[in-house]
């Protein structure tokens, strides 16, 4: 571009008086106005707003001291655990490949999924309901709860007391949800016409990515993105194209997985085999979801994100070297650490993107935006403390009755639904409604709305969970959601409930 | 070898033989016919057919094994309270389209008299069916067209087998010449031996892939008579997947190539509670985000195409009987220009459920289908849909629009087929139902 720009600097109507303009007009013309809008649009979306200028760097992290705390001994104990399946088998965090392996791997690039290495000795690092122990177990120091229940504990598990919307102002947030605002989900159905909403939002899709514009994207996505339109319309407000640079980027990686092997390679292959090849929508997709998370972990551009995220990235120390920064790198290299069901966040995606580096690419943009809040401790309204306390508030607000006997009978709610909702819903809801789902997610550049869709589905079955008498029976009731249609209930829940 | 072999040789029967054996594995989940003794129970009537190949048609004793439960369902009743035979379940003749011996040859009659009749373009739709060659008939016809394409990969399969048995591939004319010499052996044990025919196909070396595997579709087509031909397509279909990645490279590799289930329930690792099919509704919705809803009408537009077509070309050979009707599974391979191809018509399709979702499908189907033979005379008649069965061809394409308006010529036309399509069976058949209700309590 800066070529291109040079050379018609060089033409002789350029003047100085008009450079400015010039310069103007040629962003204009060749698309890099928007292009440019786009981008500083997404750092604004991305990065939170500039705080009060003596904040040192870890109040962008995480203002709440208690909070950083806490995220800090998870870390060391994930770290413990790591280190310690790591003494027991005796495998190396890293090590680097020799050339007929590195080969044999190339070969089988494609179909990873055939490989069938033994995989039995490795248990993933942890799981959600470890997480949730650790949430429930959060306390503000400064709050006097005391260890007895009185006036100002919370009758849910989280007991931090965190600021969460009400009703009001989540209607007011999700305006576009409202009833009487066309939704693909709903007024796509067969019955209405066509002509209603359906076709008109089509077209204005279509030119919605005619003009390139990340912000109005954003803007039409929450009335839901038509399925022909969605995989261009994502990667449009995650402000990912297919550069040349982008494909060298990841081939890049691609030959960092084959020269060395990490540990972490072993926990992705047993997420892999024991979450999505169970699946029935996302079998299909095994070798991807191999393709994208090895070349993850060792993509050192998501360490960026760490300035924004409460979470720090474990450091590892060269044999003999244990505490000398100098010889300190992190490990993974992205410094995420996967969980069980971790290569669920990027299943759904298969469905949308076929060329690994674009998946690859739209994978890494949802996680630095998004996923990585699901996994750690802070305050942030989308955090996925927040998410718990406002599902735990909606439905104590909304279904007092329905709380207070789950309660009862040892079936807290928030067992039931975080798991939901630290995957995003992926691997719950069937596929098409999971991607309406995830475009409000987009559309809205917030999380809350899982915790609004867990609620709703309380709400939906509440008759049979009334009489459920055990936890064991309460899970049976909420087991299956591959049925729901996730706008109306939505749609219910926010507009049409009586308060 | 040579031309007699086809038709005027009696082979009843070997294929009684074949029958039976069959009948008696108890695979369970079959529309089984019963060809062999009185010990099937079910009505016999009597239907002649050309070659006087089956003298008593039966009527069908389906089972269906879910994984819930076992429940015969008998198409037949003892009393004619309507004053009718009751329906029943085989058409007599109808491997003339489920055979794939014979859906070639009358694939390639009709495909002439297209030719004739209508022009070049028209007889063009019918090229869906890979090159087929019956052996060991058209031996030598098959040799000229190996020899004119060296190198491509050419798929064998018994005429009369199911569920994947006696398929394999070859690309090189030794590896058949030693069937040859079996099967030349056994001609002079006459019928101590039943013969098999076989078909030589080529095989569609770029498939469609997903995920890097291969699959193919199932849909199911009801035709409850030939002449005219009213025939009815389902909504719901599923799409089964190979269990190991496609190469070209291992084609003795038979878990690569063959998608049927039952051939994938034999590969080692194949996991039931995983399931390789996904239904038809979430192929097409995959298909439409990465294509585009233009091409994947094109792609629907061109399978109903193959299902018409096919039956058209069977329709006069096929003995029509209006208390007859017949269920038909069609295997519909997908290339990656996305064009379909016939693989095969299964008159008896299976039954069995592999998931739950599966059991979902198949217990609705049939369901449909046996209000759509409405033994109990609540239709009118006139219905387009019945539950999740759209009405395809009714001796003339049927439009999805409303009766009155002429689209068939103007270009316009939308065909009244939903395959893949949202399938809102139950509300449906609550609407159906109540209005005839309604009408009922009217005029009586």
């Amino acid at each position: 571009m800066i070529l291109k720009f040079q050379v018609s600097l060089q033409k002789p109507e350029i003047k100085l008086e008009t450079l400015k303009e010039d310069i103007k007009e040629f962003f204009r013309i060749t698309g890099w106005e928007k292009k440019l809008h786009n981008a500083v649009y997404s750092e604004l979306t991305v990065f939170p707003l500039p705080r009060h200028p003596a904040a040192p760097p870890e109040h962008l992290k995480e203002p709440l001291v208690y909070m950083r705390k806490a995220q800090g001994s998870w870390e060391k104990r994930i770290l413990k655990s790591l280190n310690s399946m790591c003494t027991e088998l005796s495998i190396p965090l890293a090590r680097k490949r020799p050339v007929v392996e590195q080969k044999e791997l190339l070969n089988k690039w494609n179909e990873m999924g055939t490989d069938e290495p033994d995989l039995s000795l490795f248990r993933p690092v942890y799981a959600p309901k470890d997480f949730l122990e650790v949430l429930i177990n959060l306390r503000n120091p400064n709050y006097e709860n005391g260890e007895h229940l009185n006036f100002k504990t919370h009758l849910g598990l989280i007991q931090v007391p965190l600021k969460v919307k009400y009703i009001s102002e989540l209607k007011e947030f999700f305006v576009e949800l409202s009833l009487n605002t066309g939704q693909l989900g709903i007024d796509d159905a067969t019955q209405v016409p066509p002509e209603l909403f359906e076709n008109e939002h089509v077209r204005l899709g279509q030119k919605v990515l005619a003009e390139q514009d990340s912000a109005a994207a954003q803007q039409y996505i929450r009335q839901g993105s038509p399925t022909a339109l969605r995989a261009e319309l994502w990667a449009l407000i995650l402000n990912v194209s297919n550069q040349p640079e982008d494909l060298l980027y990841y081939e890049q990686l691609k030959s960092n997985v084959i020269q060395h092997d990490l540990l972490v390679d072993s926990l992705i292959y047993k997420d892999v085999k024991l979450t999505a090849s169970n699946d029935d929508y996302y079998f299909v997709f095994e070798d991807y979801l191999y393709q994208v998370l090895l070349c993850f972990s060792r993509d050192t551009a998501v360490l960026g994100h760490f300035a924004y995220n409460s979470a720090s990235p474990p450091k590892s120390y060269i044999r003999g070297k244990l505490g000398m920064e100098d010889y300190a790198v992190f490990y993974p290299p992205n410094g995420v650490i996967p969980f069980h069901g971790f290569s669920m966040y990027v299943a759904p995606l298969c469905f949308l993107y076929h060329e690994p580096s674009k998946l690859y690419q739209i994978f890494r943009e949802m996680y630095v935006r998004f996923f990585f809040r699901l996994h750690s401790i802070s305050s942030h309204h989308s955090g996925i403390v927040s998410l718990c306390l406002l599902f735990e508030t909606l439905l104590q607000t909304h279904l007092p009755q329905l709380f207070y006997h789950l309660r009862e009978i040892g079936a807290q709610p928030l067992r039931i639904s975080f798991k939901w909702m630290v995957r995003a819903f992926s691997g719950y809801l069937a596929t098409d409604q999971l991607l309406l789902l995830w475009d409000r997610i987009l559309g809205y550049n917030s999380l809350e709305i899982l915790a609004v869709l867990a609620a709703a589905v309380f709400a939906f079955r509440a008759v049979n969970l009334m009489e459920v008498t055990s936890l064991a029976a309460a899970e049976a009731v909420l087991a299956d959601l591959s049925t729901l249609k996730v706008m109306p209930l939505l749609q219910i829940f926010l507009f049409a409930t009586v308060t | 070898m040579g031309g007699g072999r086809g038709r005027g040789r009696k082979r009843a029967p070997a294929l009684l033989r074949q029958r039976d054996a069959q009948a008696g594995e108890g695979r369970g989940g079959h529309f089984q016919a019963g060809w062999g003794g009185p010990q099937k129970s079910g009505r016999r009537c009597n239907v002649q057919t050309e070659e006087s190949m089956f003298e008593d048609s039966w009527c069908a004793k389906g089972e269906r094994a879910g994984p819930e439960s076992m429940y015969p369902i008998q198409v037949h009743s003892p009393e004619y309270s309507y004053g009718c035979p009751p329906p029943q379940a085989w058409l007599g003749g109808s491997e003339r389209l489920t055979r794939k011996n014979y859906m070639v040859k009358n694939l390639k009659r009709f495909r002439k008299q297209l030719e004739r009749e209508v022009g070049k373009l028209e007889a063009a739709k019918c090229d869906f069916f890979p090159k087929t060659f019956e052996l060991p008939s058209d031996y030598h016809l098959f040799v000229e067209e190996f020899r004119k394409t060296p190198g491509i990969t050419w798929i064998m399969k018994p005429v009369a087998r199911s569920q994947g048995k006696g398929i394999f591939l070859f690309r090189k004319l030794k590896d058949i010449m030693d069937w040859r010499k079996d099967v030349g052996r056994s001609d002079d044990q006459k019928d101590d031996i039943p013969v098999e025919n076989y078909v030589a196909q080529r095989y569609i070396e770029n498939p469609y892939l997903i995920g890097g595997r291969k699959f193919d579709l199932r849909v199911y087509v009801l035709v409850m008579s030939y002449i005219p031909l009213r025939a009815w397509l389902y909504r719901d279909g599923f799409v089964r997947f190979s269990n190991t990645r496609f190469t070209l490279s291992s084609i003795d590799d038979h878990y690569v190539h063959l998608t049927n289930v039952a051939v994938q329930k034999t590969s080692p690792d194949y996991d039931p509670e995983k399931g390789c099919k996904w239904m038809i509704q979430r192929f097409r919705q995959y298909l439409t985000s990465k294509h585009g809803p233009e091409m994947v009408e094109t792609l629907f537009r061109d399978m109903d195409n193959i299902f018409i077509k096919s039956l058209q070309s069977v329709q006069k050979v096929i003995i029509s009987d209006k208390h007859c009707f017949e269920l038909y599974g069609y295997d519909i391979l997908i290339d990656q220009d996305l064009k379909p191809w016939l693989l095969e018509v299964n008159a008896s399709p299976s039954l069995a459920a592999s998931s739950q979702e599966d059991y979902q499908l198949k217990t609705c189907l049939l369901e449909d289908t046996l209000h759509i033979v409405d033994m109990e005379a609540r239709l009118t008649g006139k219905e387009k849909r019945v539950g999740g069965f759209d009405l395809m061809w009714n001796d003339g394409p049927v439009s999805r629009e409303e009766e009155g308006i002429d689209t068939a010529g103007t270009g316009n036309f939308v065909a009244n087929t939903h395959l893949g399509c949202n399938n809102d069976r139950k509300k449906q058949l609550r609407q159906l139902f109540c209005s005839f209700h309604s009408q009922k309590k009217v005029t009586s």
